[in-house]
């Protein structure tokens, strides 16, 4: 996925003897001494080094002391009283970006030599900033501001005029510009050639008036251009969705997927207060590595959209009322009763959480329903991360035994017109209608109860909606296209009444089946991985941050369509 | 008194009658060194590169031999470069473009044999853009070898194939810069490679392995290809052999381009003798010895060198500015350099303050933008030279210069960081009282709120 890694070691076992900052260790070979001073637990602040990313070595906020083995006549290391080698210290700093360990080297990662360096880059860096932070977005995770603090003087011998560029610059569909505050590190161009291949960006003019620009007449606003507001070290890049929304400082982190696509990116959710302010990704490098896609990213607004269902809705007389849980459940449960299980059809979504499915599943099983098949919801696949895939956890649907891949679906439009099908269980908000059974069959149908998130066309029908969480909103956990568990976590609650759907399902049951077991998400997972092979021995604490692969699946299943 | 030259390269510069075309070149013994060296085989030709210890023209002295000697033709699978480097933009520095004007034929016939000795198929010369005429000549100049066959296929009948292309620069000084020259080939900004690992010799143009000489420096290979390796190394001092363009400007009385055996005038005879001394009866302050990156040499100055008594002892020497010998080592001994051959002379009258913000402007415009302390600390330098020029000086400015050059040099990707600082090291820290007397007289009229006009 990414053209290097230069934080993943050729070979982690074969090791060779550095020094950092007087104590001798084993790192792996040809690793740069950015990444091996970090594992030393060594910071060396760094601008325009990015494990992904190209070495360019401009911003020299890395340098530091080399040393390398002194060699005796015999041309052999001369050792010292410790048996190590003893070290020929350069005169000149080096930058670790760009430097490979070599046996026997010599790191100083704090000298006063060193601590000079960084001083003057943070002075110059600084000299022609805007010093804007009280309304910059990066403010609170802005590399200038924490280096400032750290390696910095705070102070400024600057009296000159600053030079001038070229400010709110409109980059693309997504993207502003500040000139000013760009530190010219490179990054976004990089992402953008060397990832993206997309060579959009560049910088013209010289020296100290050199500027960041897209190429004439060409914007950026390729599918992935948001990444580079995430690894723009200072507020140069801002996306234009966030900024100005809110502090960063004051979002509450919680880390999840994304749920756009079947590739399920790891991501954080910025929040505060039940309000959903940002996605970033989050690194997993079995999925996403440090990336995700615009559309991912953007694709939560809808969490506050005026279609959203805050209530559970009756129908009477023609007409859909506002009403009340116990009721909703009552009325989908007496209606389910009176129509015979072979009669009855059941969308579950690919849009569901695992624990959502299996308490759906054991409401199919105890109904005796057979008739159960997902909604496809295919997307536009791109060669990066975005899957053709518009479920989430469509694996997640066959592993349980729930889908068909849409090839019941197809036929139950003509067999709720032939009175085959007399009722109809929508799950996950899908939107049959879209689907393909037209407004018209459902009309037809004795019974129709959609849970969902929005209205659109099938919930306008329901005989009953029960009104569900979105993602954000729910916690649980998926597979995804490649065969990855993973975990997402409630960031803020759902609307109004609206409930995780599991809670939903299983009160249905509940009223149903006069019976439950199911008491939380956790037990939820509990008899699921006590009945499904694949997840046997699995808890969520295993399961992780970052998942874990439970079947391997090379080439995602864009097969579907056919 | 008159000391003479040694001009081997100059040879026929300005001679009565000699013209740049071929039919002249060749009447004159061009291209006879061709048959020669292809004759004797890539190898043979190296070596006595090697024995010549001919060090490069280009600036930084380099051993060619050395520089060659990275790359073995018997062992490299992928093509290897050859670029002339012609960009000649240090200001003081004008021989290339003599070479270039007036004899393009020699420079071609030093840049085939040492294309052949390295195994060189395809070959670039990357000239100024500015060198507008320059670059007419040398098409014509290819395009007159290629007819004659000592460029294309088959030179000669000796089954060796070469191509030059010629390259117009892309207006900046940073484009002389080796790496940055090799991307602007590439089509790209001359934004200076890292090294390691970008060095030329292993990953240059295209990532091959590249050799990058200067104009005067292939020229220098069809005569040692003439004379050999160890009679060419007789021309000059140990380890400084040769012969030396130099480029004489400023306050003398003949400003021009001399060509001497490496060491052979010193700094006096040249000023003095060859230039016949400081123009208007003026008296010598200052002069910059090798393109004005150099560090800047003060009258009256004494340097401490390493000398051999008559028992073969080394012991320390004091030289007078006017004793330095024109060669690298010397000069470098005196903490100048010899570097691109620029001589600047300014005479008593000049104003030390308005040289070096005149020096410090030149370097702020043509920094590339590309490493923090360079894109940033040059133009500050410059933003406070002008500011002290224009008469708002403060009492800690030449402090502070002191202190951003400092930051500048030795920390940047490439050596234009340190052609930068250390005008401004050796102004500040020959001269300072002329700083500190500007400042001073200025001192009321000094305001900290008043910025400089220049940007
Ligand atoms: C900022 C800068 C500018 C340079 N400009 C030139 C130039 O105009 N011409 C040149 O021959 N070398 C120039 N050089 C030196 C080249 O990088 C390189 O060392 C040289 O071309 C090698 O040739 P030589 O070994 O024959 O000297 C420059 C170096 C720096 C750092
Ligand atoms: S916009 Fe940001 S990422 Fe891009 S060069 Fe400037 S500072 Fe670096
Ligand atoms: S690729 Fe898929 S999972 Fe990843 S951010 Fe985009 S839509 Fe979300
Ligand atoms: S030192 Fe100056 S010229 Fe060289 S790469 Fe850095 S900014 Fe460019
Ligand atoms: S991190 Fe920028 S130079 Fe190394």
């Amino acid at each position: 996925m990414n053209p290097w890694n230069h934080d993943v070691a050729k070979d982690e076992n074969d090791l060779v003897d550095v020094q950092v900052d007087g104590v001798w260790t084993r790192m792996p070979r040809g690793l740069n001494v950015v990444e091996v001073a970090q594992r030393a637990k060594k910071f060396i602040p760094h601008y325009c080094y990015h494990p992904k990313l190209s070495v360019v070595g401009n911003c020299r906020m890395c340098l530091f002391e080399m040393g390398t083995p002194k060699m005796g006549p015999d041309r052999k290391p001369v050792l010292g009283q410790d048996g190590k080698p003893e070290i020929a210290w350069m005169p000149r700093p080096q930058i670790g970006c760009a430097t490979n360990i070599t046996p026997g080297m010599g790191i100083k990662t704090d000298s006063p030599l060193v601590k000079d360096c960084r001083n003057g880059v943070m002075e110059f860096l600084l000299i022609n900033h805007p010093l804007d932070c009280t309304i910059c977005d990066q403010a609170g995770e802005c590399k200038l501001q924490e280096y400032s603090v750290e390696y910095g003087t705070g102070e400024s011998r600057f009296i000159e005029n600053k030079v001038k560029k070229p400010k709110n610059v409109d980059l693309g569909a997504r993207i502003v510009l500040d000139d000013e505050r760009c530190i010219l590190c490179s990054r976004c161009v990089r992402f953008s050639s060397e990832v993206m291949k997309d060579d959009v960006l560049g910088f013209v003019n010289r020296g100290s008036h050199s500027t960041l620009t897209a190429y004439p007449g060409k914007s950026f606003d390729n599918a992935y251009s948001l990444n580079t507001v995430d690894i723009c070290p200072v507020g140069a890049l801002t996306s234009k969705d966030f900024r100005f929304q809110m502090r960063v400082w004051f979002l509450k982190e919680t880390k999840s997927i994304c749920t756009s696509c079947g590739t399920g990116c790891n991501v954080t959710i910025g929040s505060r207060e039940g309000k959903v302010h940002r996605l970033t990704p989050r690194e997993n490098e079995a999925v996403n590595s440090l990336w995700m896609c615009d559309f991912g990213r953007l694709n939560f607004h809808f969490l506050e959209s005026k279609d959203r269902l805050h209530r559970p809705l009756l129908r009477a007389a023609g007409e859909q009322f506002p009403g009340t849980w116990a009721d909703a459940i009552q009325r989908s449960a007496d209606g389910l009763k009176k129509v015979k299980p072979e009669d009855i059809a059941v969308v579950a979504s690919g849009r569901l959480t695992l624990e959502e499915l299996f308490v759906l599943k054991r409401l199919v099983t105890e109904l005796g329903v057979t008739r159960v098949d997902t909604v496809l919801n295919l997307g536009q696949a791109d060669n990066f991360l975005r899957s053709g895939d518009g479920n989430p956890n469509r694996r997640g649907t066959e592993l349980l035994g729930l889908s068909s891949g849409g090839r019941k679906l197809g036929s139950w439009g003509a067999e709720i017109e032939s009175g085959k099908i007399k009722a109809l269980l929508v799950t996950g908000g899908e939107d049959v209608v879209a689907a393909g059974i037209s407004a018209a069959s459902l009309a037809k149908l004795e019974l129709l109860i959609v849970s969902g998130i929005s209205v659109h066309e099938t919930t306008r029908m329901a005989h009953v909606v029960l009104p569900g969480a979105a993602f954000a909103e729910k916690t649980g956990s998926m597979v995804n296209v490649y065969g990855r568990l993973q975990r997402m976590t409630r960031a803020v609650p759902p609307p109004g009444e609206a409930r995780e759907e599991w809670t939903i399902l299983r009160d249905l049951r509940i009223a149903l089946t006069g019976g439950n077991s199911l008491h939380s998400v956790e037990d939820v997972w509990k008899s699921m991985a006590a009945e499904v092979s694949q997840f046997s021995g699995l808890s969520w604490a295993k399961i992780g941050d970052l998942g874990i692969q439970i079947e391997s699946v090379s080439q995602p299943a864009e097969s579907v369509t056919g | 008194m008159a000391i003479t030259q040694h001009r081997l390269i100059f040879k026929h510069i300005d001679a009565p009658g000699y013209t740049r075309d071929i039919a002249c070149y060749r009447k004159h013994g061009g291209y006879e060194m061709l048959k020669k060296g292809l004759g004797m085989g890539g190898a043979a030709i190296r070596e006595e590169v090697k024995k010549s210890q001919l060090r490069g023209r280009g600036g930084a002295g380099f051993p060619t031999g050395t520089k060659w000697g990275f790359i073995d033709p018997s062992k490299v699978t992928k093509p290897i470069y050859l670029i002339c480097n012609a960009d000649e933009s240090e200001p003081g520095t004008f021989k290339d473009r003599q070479i270039i004007y007036k004899d393009p034929h020699q420079l071609i016939e030093g840049m085939i044999l040492s294309c052949f000795a390295n195994g060189v198929k395809l070959a670039y010369l990357y000239i100024r853009c500015e060198f507008t005429e320059g670059w007419r000549i040398l098409e014509t100049a290819l395009a007159e070898a290629k007819a004659a066959g000592f460029l294309g296929k088959d030179i000669l009948k000796s089954g060796y194939d070469l191509e030059i292309h010629v390259h117009r620069g892309a207006g900046a000084y940073i484009c002389g810069e080796e790496t940055g020259l090799i991307e602007s080939l590439e089509g790209k900004r001359a934004y200076p490679r890292i090294k390691p690992p970008y060095f030329p010799a292993v990953l240059g143009l295209y990532m091959c392995p590249t050799i990058v000489n200067n104009v005067e420096t292939l020229c220098n290979v069809r005569h040692i290809v003439e004379m050999g390796g160890d009679a060419y190394a007789k021309i000059g001092r140990p380890n400084n052999t040769g012969t030396r363009l130099l480029c004489v400007s400023g306050d003398v009385v003949r400003p021009g381009y001399y060509e001497f055996p490496c060491g052979a005038v010193t700094l006096g005879q040249l000023i003095y003798d060859v230039c016949g001394g400081i123009r208007n009866g003026r008296k010598l302050k200052a002069v910059i010895p090798g393109g004005s990156s150099a560090k800047v040499l003060r009258a009256g100055e004494t340097y401490k060198m390493k000398a051999k008594d008559i028992h073969g002892n080394t012991v320390d020497r004091e030289v007078r500015l006017e004793d330095l010998p024109m060669d690298f080592d010397s000069l470098a001994a005196a903490g100048s350099m010899a570097g691109s051959g620029g001589v600047i002379v300014m005479d008593d009258t000049r104003d030390m303050v308005e040289c070096l913000a005149n020096i410090s402007a030149f370097y702020a415009h043509e920094s590339c933008g590309q490493c923090t302390p360079c894109r940033e600390g040059v133009l500050w330098l410059k933003k406070i030279l002008a500011r002290i020029a224009e008469g708002h000086g403060k009492e800690d400015d030449p402090a502070l210069l002191r202190d951003v050059a400092d930051r500048i040099a030795g920390r940047t990707i490439c050596a234009f960081g340190e052609a930068a600082a250390w005008p401004v090291q050796s102004f500040i820290g020959k001269f300072k009282e002329e700083f500190q007397i500007r400042i001073r007289r200025n001192g009321t009229a000094a305001k900290t709120d008043t910025v400089s006009l220049t940007h």
